[in-house]
């Protein structure tokens, strides 16, 4: 599979990548790189990423989200994860992979809230 | 969608794992029959993410493969079974990679122990040099 199947769109100072596809580890690995490269392109100050449309998040693909988000985290830019679905949720705990670190919100307006709370500094 | 496996004659399908993209096919099989048995969401998820853990091992370790999946009948009770068998490399230390204890490029480690713990039934062979077995079951809860 080609990469940039994940669309990343720019609003404002913050980008969204949407997962609406049933993941396959390629396109997994190169959706981190194109994420890294958006946002060094953007200077995004923020990234979200909706998988509310994802069935299974497996043990790779939570790791590949956490990871991101640590990289993102390196280069400057405050990962949220919006979205999950409940039997994602209750699985991975039940695997005992906890997503420490990561911020989540339930919807895409929360973690759009939650960004620009915190691009005004008053979290954390 | 159709099933991208053949159904045989005892109603299980079989799945040939040999590619990457045999992880996505077992685990949209194992999807659909979840659902069609009416598994609730955290059962349909668990059953999905278990195939996946459980068929990108066979295609990380062993690079071959053959998943089968199976739906069971019992009394009225109904559930799925997965079985996974290959012949690579096996598990030289068992009782370490089902503690979670390891974690390689592809995986966190958690692999079989979270696999283990999202199912009623687990059972695994492995002979180093000779090849892995899983079986794994998931009885439909009834409320």
């Amino acid at each position: 599979m080609a990469a940039g199947q994940i669309p990343i769109l720019r609003i404002g100072t913050t980008l969204l990548a949407t997962i609406q596809i049933e993941l396959h580890d390629t396109v997994v690995d190169s959706f981190q790189n194109d994420v890294l490269e958006e946002i060094e392109k953007t200077g995004a100050k923020g990234l979200i990423v909706d998988i509310s449309a994802l069935e299974t998040v497996d043990s790779y693909v939570a790791r590949m989200l956490a990871n991101t988000a640590k990289m993102a985290k390196l280069m400057g830019t405050e990962t949220v994860i919006v979205g999950m679905r409940p039997a994602v949720a209750a699985t991975l705990v039940r695997m005992g992979y906890f997503m420490e670190g990561i911020n989540t919100a339930l919807s895409l307006e929360e973690g759009l809230q939650l960004q620009a709370r915190q691009s005004n500094g008053t979290v954390e | 969608m159709s099933p991208p496996g053949n159904q045989d004659d005892t109603g299980s399908w079989e799945i040939r794992i040999d590619k990457e993209a045999d992880i996505v096919a077992v685990r949209q099989q194992v999807r659909e029959l979840a659902k069609e048995l009416r598994f609730d969401q955290f059962g349909v998820a668990a059953l999905t993410t278990a195939a996946s853990e459980l068929s990108r091992n066979v295609w990380v370790h062993a690079q071959k493969g053959v998943a089968r999946i199976s739906m069971l009948r019992n009394g009225n009770r109904v559930g799925v079974e997965l079985e996974f068998v290959d012949h690579g490399p096996g598990i030289a230390d068992l009782d370490r990679a089902l503690a979670g204890g390891y974690s390689t490029a592809k995986s966190l480690g958690l692999g079989l122990s979270g696999t283990r713990r999202l199912v009623d039934e687990f059972n695994i062979d492995s002979q180093p040099g000779r090849g892995t077995k899983v079986v794994i079951r998931k009885w439909k809860k009834e409320y």
